[in-house]
Parts: C-alpha cells; sequence; structure tokens
C-alpha cells in the first residue's frame, strides 16, 4: 500500500455513510434525501428498508410513542458457537442498532387510536426471531387483548433466530397461538409485512393478521430463493415471492405504498372498532 | 441412500460372523454353542456401547434411517382393523406426505395424523421424502377439527426433513398454512398427543406438533433447522454439519432440559428401525397412562393449560431480573 493509497483510502468509505443507491434502479440517493422521502427511491419510487425510528414516526402521531418491554434481553441458552459465540454476535447487533432485540414495541396513537406497535429491525442480525422476539409480540399481543386496542406488527425478518435453536421455533407457537386469542375476543390484528419477511416469521404471526398488508416490492415468502432452486434446480420466475405475487395468490389484502398506510391503517381501525360512521360499539 | 452406518460396522461384522459359525456348527454338526453365546453378548454389548454414545451427527442418520417405521406403519401396528385413511384437505388436493384418518388404540377411538416418509426412492418420490405442501397442513387441520367434533383425541407422529420449499408450495401459502395449523391447534378442544418419532424439521414439524403433551423417540431429532442448512447459513460451509448437529442440541435429551418435550420414550437396542413393533407398542402405553387424564379435564381447563406450556417457552432475561439476582 503506497501513500497515496492510505490517504484516499479512507475517503472512498465515507461517501457510503451519506449515499446509498438504489437497489432498483441504481440511482444514486443521498441519505438525507432518503430520510426526507420516508426511504423511497425518487427516481423509481421502489421502497428501501426503513429504520425503525422513522418507521415509528411514519405511523404514530407525533411524540406519543412510549417503548415498553424494552430491557428484555436475550440470553445463550444453547451456549452456541459458530464462527463467533453467539453473545458476541448479539454485542455486535446491539452496538450497531442501538437497540436490544430485534423488536420494537410500544404504545402509541395513530391518527387518534390507541394502538400497541411492534416493529421489527433487520439490521438487528437480519430480524431473525428468538426467545426475546417472541416474548415482546406476545406480550404485546396479550396487551392488546387486556386493553382492547388493536396491534400493528411491522415485520422484517429473515425468520428464526438459529443460535437459539429449538426455543426459538416455539416462538413460532407462542405468538400464533396468542393471535388465536386475539381473534376470539374480536381485538384486531393488522400485520405489515415489508422487505423481508420470511421463514418462522412469515410462517407465523406476520401471515396471521386480520388484515395482511404489504409494501410494494417487499419480498415475502417461506423458503429462501435459494433454497427452492437448490431444490427444484430450475430458475424461478420474475416477480417470484414479491408482495404483488402474494396479493395475485391471495396472500395479502393490500399492498399499499408507504405515504398511504398510516391512513389506510386509520379506516380500517376506525371502522373495526366501530368508531366510524357515527356508530359506537 | 445406504440402510448400513459407519459406526455400526463393528456390529455388522459380528452379525457376519456370528451367522457363519451357526452355519458352521449345523453342517459340520459341531458344537459352537459356546463361541456362538460369546459373540451374541458382545453384539449386545457392541450395541449397547455403540447406541450409548452416538454423535449428533449419527443419531441424526439413526433418526433418518430408511426403514425407521413410518406413521402408517405405526398406525397399522396399533390399529390394523380399525384405521381408515381420509384423504384431502377439500381445497385443492390430497398430499401424501401427510396422512391421516380415524383408528383405535387399545379402547381409545383416536384421530392420527403424521408426516409419511417412503422406505424406497419410488416410495418417497411419491411422499416427497415427508415434505409437505400447503395442502398437506391444511388436510392435518381438517382433521383436527373433526376429531374436535367428535370428541376424538389426536394423536400425531412427527417425522418430515421440512415443509417442501418449491413454487407451488409458496403459490398455495406454504406460510400461511402452518401459521394457521400453529395458531388453530392451539385452541382445538380434544386432547393432543404427539410423537417425534423421526426427524423434527422446523416449521414443517411444528406446524403439525402444538400438543399437549410431545413426546420424542430416544434417537429422534427435533430442530429450527437442519444441520445442513445451518452449516451452509452460519458456517458458510456445508461440510460443517457435525459441528452444526452438535451446536443446534437437537437430541431428546436437549430438547427435555429446554423445557420443550415431556418425556423421552426409549428405542430398541440399536434403534427404532429393528423393532417397529417395540416402538408402536411403547407409543400406545405412553397414550394408556398419559391421555386418560387428558380427558377428563374440561375443554378451558386443557385449553389453558395449553396454551400456558407454549406461552413460557424460551429463556431470556429483564433488567429487573439481573437487578433481583
Ligand atoms: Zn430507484
Amino acid at each position: 500500500m503506497g501513500w497515496f493509497d492510505k490517504l484516499t483510502r479512507p475517503k472512498r468509505n465515507i461517501p457510503s455513510d451519506l449515499w446509498k443507491k438504489c437497489p432498483k434502479c441504481g440511482e444514486v440517493l443521498l441519505n438525507k434525501d432518503l430520510a426526507r422521502n420516508l426511504y423511497l427511491c425518487n427516481k423509481c419510487d421502489h421502497h428501501l428498508r426503513m429504520p425503525i425510528w422513522d418507521r415509528i414516526a411514519l405511523l404514530t402521531d407525533d411524540n406519543s410513542f412510549i417503548e415498553i418491554d424494552r430491557e428484555i434481553k436475550s440470553v445463550d441458552p444453547l451456549e452456541f458457537v459458530d464462527s463467533k459465540p453467539y453473545p458476541e454476535r448479539l454485542a455486535v447487533a446491539i452496538n450497531k442498532t442501538d437497540v436490544f432485540e430485534a423488536v420494537t414495541c410500544g404504545r402509541a396513537t395513530l391518527s387518534g387510536y390507541k394502538v400497541l406497535l411492534g416493529v421489527m429491525n433487520f439490521d438487528f442480525m437480519g430480524g431473525s426471531m428468538g426467545s426475546v422476539v417472541g416474548e415482546k409480540i406476545t406480550r404485546l399481543l396479550e396487551s392488546g387483548i387486556e386493553e382492547k386496542a388493536p396491534v400493528i406488527v411491522v415485520s422484517a425478518s429473515g425468520g428464526a433466530r438459529m443460535q437459539e435453536g429449538i426455543l426459538s421455533l416455539m416462538q413460532m407457537a407462542k405468538t400464533s397461538a396468542a393471535i388465536q386469542k386475539m381473534n376470539m375476543a374480536s381485538i384486531p390484528f393488522f400485520s405489515l409485512l415489508t422487505d423481508p419477511t420470511s421463514g418462522g416469521v412469515s410462517a407465523s404471526f406476520a401471515s396471521l393478521g386480520d388484515v395482511n398488508i404489504a409494501e410494494p416490492g417487499a419480498y415475502i415468502g417461506f423458503a429462501g430463493p435459494r433454497v427452492i432452486e437448490q431444490t427444484i434446480r430450475q430458475k424461478l420466475p420474475e416477480g417470484f415471492q414479491r408482495a404483488e405475487f402474494l396479493l395475485e395468490h391471495g396472500m395479502v389484502d393490500a399492498v399499499v405504498h408507504r405515504r398511504l398506510l398510516k391512513n389506510t391503517l386509520a379506516k380500517l381501525i376506525g371502522m373495526f372498532s366501530g368508531k366510524f360512521g357515527g356508530k359506537n360499539v | 441412500m445406504s440402510r448400513d452406518f459407519e459406526f455400526e460396522k463393528p456390529i455388522i461384522e459380528l452379525e457376519a460372523r456370528l451367522k457363519e459359525l451357526k452355519k458352521i456348527s449345523e453342517n459340520g454338526k459341531i458344537d459352537l454353542s459356546r463361541e456362538i453365546n460369546a459373540i451374541a453378548d458382545k453384539i449386545i454389548t457392541l450395541k449397547e456401547e455403540i447406541y450409548g454414545d452416538l454423535e449428533p451427527w449419527q443419531v441424526i442418520q439413526v433418526a433418518r434411517h430408511i426403514d425407521r417405521p413410518s406413521t402408517l406403519d405405526l398406525i397399522k401396528l396399533m390399529s390394523p382393523d380399525d384405521f381408515v385413511e381420509l384423504h384431502g384437505d377439500r381445497l385443492f388436493s390430497d398430499d401424501p406426505a401427510i396422512v391421516a384418518g380415524p383408528g383405535k388404540i387399545g379402547d381409545f377411538n383416536v384421530m392420527f395424523i403424521g408426516h409419511q416418509k417412503g422406505h424406497d426412492t419410488e416410495e418417497n418420490i411419491y411422499r416427497n421424502f415427508g415434505m409437505p405442501h400447503p395442502e398437506g397442513y391444511r388436510k392435518a387441520m381438517r382433521m383436527m377439527r373433526m376429531a374436535e367434533r367428535f370428541n376424538l383425541p389426536v394423536v400425531i407422529f412427527i417425522d418430515t426433513p421440512g415443509a417442501f420449499p418449491g413454487i407451488g408450495a409458496e403459490e398455495r401459502g406454504q406460510s400461511e398454512a402452518i401459521a394457521r395449523n400453529l395458531a388453530e391447534m392451539s385452541q382445538i378442544g380434544v386432547p393432543i398427543l404427539c410423537f417425534v418419532t423421526g426427524e423434527g424439521g422446523s416449521g414443517g414439524a411444528l406446524a403439525i406438533s402444538v400438543g399437549d403433551l410431545i413426546f420424542m423417540f430416544e434417537f429422534s431429532v427435533y430442530s429450527v433447522i437442519s444441520a445442513e442448512g445451518c452449516a451452509a447459513i452460519l458456517w458458510n460451509d456445508p461440510n460443517k454439519s457435525k459441528e452444526a448437529a452438535r451446536a443446534l442440541k437437537m437430541r431428546a435429551a436437549n430438547l427435555k432440559e429446554l423445557g420443550i418435550v415431556d418425556e423421552i420414550l426409549p428405542e430398541p437396542l440399536g434403534g427404532a428401525h429393528r423393532n417397529p413393533q417395540q416402538v408402536a407398542e411403547t407409543i400406545k402405553q405412553t397414550i394408556e397412562k398419559h391421555l386418560p387424564p387428558l380427558m377428563t379435564m374440561s375443554r378451558e381447563e386443557l385449553l389453558e393449560k395449553r396454551y400456558g406450556k407454549f406461552r413460557c417457552m424460551g429463556k431470556f432475561c429483564s433488567e429487573e431480573e439481573l437487578e433481583n439476582a
């Protein structure tokens, strides 16, 4: 490495903090513009992944969000080590994201309606669901029943957290059973599927909304495309496992543009809770 | 797939020698009974030794053994005269990777459901290697609702590499089918007893495993992901399956310790495939012991307990707990 490299190298790294390329059209997007534009590409309108606090701001009324269950942290029940011990991976994720786990939950109002909101964080170990994610989402759902408030979960996850082995698998059953109770109590559950939602999350609570709403272009599926291609030895069709594909096959109720999400949810909550059209049940 | 394992070689060699000695003793009319008995004893000790000290990766091989008793084998052993197989999800098609129908275990009328693998390549292709499509899970759900309607306890056998990853499976909502089962099974108002008989492969296994009691055979496995899949993702190297198998802690004893499994069921010496009759007998005895108390519970009590069972699965710590400790 010569003196020239030493001087230019750090410089090359700086811009990546300032801009991103649109994964769809390749347009160079400045991070400060992205944040102002709801992480939509200003050229092709592609929905980029949205940081959790921007997502919370998008869906809730100003300053209404109060975080709950922030203090629950993962342990290492299996003493799992792959190329790195699990506690080390957790420490890196906590450091990187500034939250303790892959879902952030809280109470808020949405267009005046009291809601319970959970937002998954793909930057935290791929949004994987271990014991803590399962527990926090279950508590959120149970609070919904207790407080008779609708629950919204924004999913973004690669699936179960392998480092917690069978315990992470069981979170699928735990969260789904809580949704069954919500159904019986007639408390609405809204599942918002964002890019990407797959594996154990898509095969549990994320698919069980009274209403499942997907963001345009979001990857949503049970098995990953690489696994499917290896299994069936076939190229996958264009648009396979995208939000629009799920809409076509009847698996999501609607694909909704990010700018219309809050309003759509507000309309549904209003009608489901009988506060619309002057009728209060 | 070979029917023999590398780690069984010493057993197989001794078994061959035993056969030889028996032949010599019969043909030559020489009394070799002392030698024969000694070898027979040695085989038993060797089986105990080898099977008592299997590596997790070897247990997976036993759990996947092509002769391991399948769901239909076990049903036919337990309910040879009464079982009626019922097909189809009434929505799309019939999935041969899951079988179901009412039958009898002793005096009990039950609804049987289970993953179905084959014993040879042709049968395995027909059964899709025990990997269900959404219609398999929806068939299972239809049978559980029927069981609830007619007050039949549900007996489930779990033995699958996982839910099938394919185009049709995704188109027809593999995720939704699994999720729906997880949710609805938690409120099926009859006892549900689950037996992990072979491979408990991830969500594809869990989708019919939300039961009141979960039993696991000694050499069965139950895991969030296959050892191969885990090795490919976390180690970036499919050859690290043995390490992944160890790390995932997927054996019956691990799951018992983690509070997932209620009881470990012993297998015949040298694995279930050596004596399916004995496996069926073990299941029958387990049901006769555990079903009556569940049958006397009220629906509310049963469902509350089932919810509570899965509700407390998971390990974590909160700040308060740390402060109290
Ligand atoms: Zn773009």
